[in-house]
């Protein structure tokens, strides 16, 4: 039985760790936060490619390090606690682990060399409007190798260099500049950006099979994963932030940390965020070993660390009392960043859906 | 990452396979959970191959493996339906404390015995004014000579009408503050002035009693540990309460999808409905997390490493989970779900039971905020609660119900 991480992935963790804490202090997000012209961290995006993180995951052959998806997770972890503002999921989990299910040779030795050397961003377009993404909600088309359609909200969309796009018969490689308009959205959580895509006979390459929706949950499967383990360090993050300003902040004449009222909350996000790293290490023991169970343990996954951010990043805030509602605070990043992940590929009701979906073809088969 | 054995560890389980395989047929079959003779003979059996006891030294009748081993035999042994749960408070908690704070004549005498199932054994710690305040112990023993002589009562108290012997915490000085006065001793339960009276409990069973002493009068060669230092002594069992790896058994997430596949909802069946399904999301979830959180644990054995904190979230999650799942399956039933008739309910009032015995769960062992408490102090690092009786003598403290 080896269910945790070997110790070399526990190195690597510890200086993500301490590579972040040195390169993304709050300060770093705030920066992004504060600006409205700045859709990422620029100079840390060139840092962490510089590691080699972006290609992790990604075969040496295609240029990036074949360390593996449990690698990949403790980055996540890593960049979830710091709250890191870059398009490190929209390019890595969504975009390069498309190309590298459904890419052609061509497309994978044209794109994934240039994604794990930090030179191509990536976003992946699905949405077009309220509610979750079904057969029947896609309206974009494909005619003579040209893309017409509107999606919104694309995580990214702005930045990206290439965008991974949802039509009715399948995913398509389009390329940002002739034919893709793009205008900046304000969303809940300014530390990453999001546009509206509208394309107009925009050049596109297919990627994959004419199943569009399959592919999408495909890649959302192995996207959830990853994104849970952002979520999951995310979560720790906040019960860290509460647990300190309980032993910092005294109030009728003792520390707040000792009143059973503050004592039980930090204890309940506990217990959420080891019920979330437990069903996050189940999900990357599937997505790691290609295992036929990685649907409903990226459900349970996703499901688990979506409830457990959510909860720890409010009751964060509840802990801090009014200086937790304050600008100043940080907070409100985690918050932020909790709602952003939590619809990211989709919503947990969504995914609480696609969980009994599973249990059920499972139970029949 | 991966559940792979160790070369090691899959040695290890084919000889379990192997030896449960060739054992357990004659116990196998027809064993009920209430089947002591059963129980006993199992156990005895188990401990003369080697797998009773599996991380105690052989000197003493155990098996003289690791811990790892003993969760892989485990593993395997639940597969059949034996029941070992007669044994589980004396060889997980009283024994051991025997054989860490007894003398060689006492452990000769009682260690083998109660590896083999011959006797049973009961942990006399609750009172009924010290709960989850287990230092508050009111149970007076008195020294007379080279004896002492126990008045008091003892509840909550887990198989003492089927036990043989039982290990009792009890106050041996009023004069200091709680935690100093306190002594433990090893006793007969069939000793005179010993009344033994099952609690009837809110679920209809019988499983604790209360335990009443009158004038009992036992040697002080049955002390375990110095006078008046019991507490450390009572931590001691606890702490082995704390390493078993237990799951909550009764209802969970398959029973009420299974359920629900052909119990009628508003609009067809229930497992159509949407709020059913996301609440059913929710107890996967939480199902999984724990079963995942136990492959945790087993990693950090498997290395022989000592578990992290994580392990000690298991009771407070399924015990809430099984009050849930039961009252939601009673609920399905609309006017229906009253009836709690075992012949005309599903899965023979399964989900019912578990509604009325889920409340003991989340008190038993340490109540629902306790198991908060101690996640908040001893993983958080929060402050301890205040202690007004820290610096008091006993017998100086206010007393209520």
């Amino acid at each position: 039985m080896n269910f945790d991480y070997s110790d070399d992935q526990k190195f690597l963790k510890d200086e993500a760790r301490k590579f972040l804490a040195a390169h993304c202090g709050s300060d770093r997000v705030r920066a992004v936060l504060d600006n409205a012209g700045t859709a990422y961290d620029a100079s840390l995006w060139k840092a962490i490619g510089a590691q080699g993180w972006l290609g992790a995951a990604i075969p040496e052959e295609f240029g990036g390090l074949g360390l593996g998806h449990i690698e990949l997770c403790a980055i996540a972890e890593e960049l979830g606690r710091a709250c890191a503002p870059i398009p490190f999921a929209s390019t890595v989990y969504f975009v390069a682990e498309a190309l590298m299910l459904y890419g052609s040779d061509t497309q994978k030795v044209r794109w994934l060399p240039r994604i794990a050397a930090g030179d191509v961003i990536g976003a992946f377009a699905t949405s077009e409007g309220a509610g979750p993404v079904t057969a029947r909600s896609v309206r974009t088309t494909v005619s003579g190798g040209k893309i017409t359609g509107e999606k919104i909200p694309v995580t990214d969309g702005d930045v990206a260099d290439l965008i991974v796009v949802l039509a009715r018969d399948g995913l398509y490689l389009v390329e940002q500049g002739a034919g893709v308009a793009t205008e900046i959205l304000e969303t809940l959580d300014p530390t990453r950006s999001a546009a509206r895509l509208t394309f107009t006979d925009a050049p596109c390459e297919k990627l994959g099979t004419d199943d569009g929706i399959a592919a999408m949950q495909a890649v959302f499967d192995r996207a959830a994963v990853l994104l849970a383990f952002e979520q999951l360090g995310g979560a720790d993050r906040c019960l860290d932030m509460a647990k300190r300003y309980a032993l910092d902040r005294y109030a009728f004449g003792r520390q707040i940390g000792g009143y059973q009222a503050i004592k039980h909350k930090l204890a309940d996000m506990y217990v959420k965020n080891e019920l979330a790293r437990s069903n996050a290490y189940y999900g990357a023991w599937a997505l790691n070993a290609g295992a036929a169970e990685l649907p409903l343990a990226a459900a349970t996954a996703r499901v688990a660390a979506s409830d457990a951010y959510w909860f720890a990043s409010k009751e964060n805030i509840q802990t801090h009392g009014g200086m937790g509602f304050t600008w100043e605070s940080d907070c409100h990043l985690y918050y932020r960043r909790s709602r952003q992940l939590a619809l990211v590929a989709g919503s947990p009701a969504a995914w609480r859906e696609r969980l009994v979906g599973q249990l059920e073809m499972r139970n029949a088969a | 990452m991966d559940f792979k054995d160790s070369d090691a560890e899959a040695t290890y389980r084919a000889a379990a396979r192997r030896w449960l395989d060739a054992n357990i047929a004659e116990h196998d079959a027809g064993h009920y959970p209430d089947d002591m003779a059963k129980a006993k003979a199992w156990q005895a059996r188990k401990a003369a191959g080697g797998y009773a006891c599996i991380t105690w030294p052989q000197e003493w009748g155990g098996g003289g493996g690791t811990p790892i081993e003993s969760v892989i035999f485990g593993q395997e042994e639940a597969k059949h339906a034996v029941d070992g749960s007669y044994f589980t408070i004396g060889l997980g908690m009283c024994v051991p404390t025997v054989m860490a704070y007894a003398d060689d004549a006492t452990k000769h005498r009682f260690v083998g015995p109660a590896v083999r199932g011959d006797e049973i054994w009961s942990q006399l710690f609750s009172e009924p004014a010290g709960g989850s305040d287990v230092a508050a112990i009111r149970t007076r023993a008195v020294r007379e000579g080279n004896d002492w002589v126990i008045n008091g009562q003892k509840v909550w108290t887990s198989g003492a009408h089927y036990s043989d012997y039982g290990i009792v915490l009890v106050r041996t000085n009023p004069d200091v503050p709680k935690h100093q006065g306190l002594t433990m001793f090893w006793l007969d339960l069939k000793a005179p002035g010993i009344d033994i009276r099952p609690i009837h409990q809110m679920s209809g069973g019988s499983s604790f009693n209360e335990v009443w002493f009158e004038d009992v009068r036992i040697s002080d060669a049955q002390r375990l540990g110095p006078v008046d230092g019991g507490w450390k002594v009572a931590l001691f069992t606890l702490m082995n309460e704390r390493l078993a790896i237990g799951t909550s058994g009764g209802v969970g997430p398959e029973d009420i999808l299974a359920f629900a596949r052909q119990a009628d909802g508003a609009d067809g069946p229930l497992l159509k409905d949407t709020a059913f399904r996301q609440r059913l999301a929710d107890w996967w979830v939480q199902a999984e997390g724990l079963r995942n959180t136990r492959m945790r644990t087993i990693t950090a054995l498997s290395k022989g490493q000592v578990p992290g904190p994580e392990s000690s979230i298991g009771k407070i999650v399924a015990a809430n989970q099984l009050q849930d799942i039961g009252n939601t399956a009673v609920e399905a039933g609309d006017q229906y779900g009253i009836i709690a008739d075992p012949a005309l309910t599903p899965l023979k009032g399964a989900f019912h039971a578990a509604t009325m015995w889920a409340p003991g769960l989340r008190i038993a062992g340490g109540t629902d905020e306790i198991l908060k408490n101690i996640i908040a102090e001893r993983v958080l690092g929060l402050p301890g609660e205040i202690r007004v009786d820290k610096d008091q003598a006993f017998r100086d403290l206010p007393v209520g119900a």
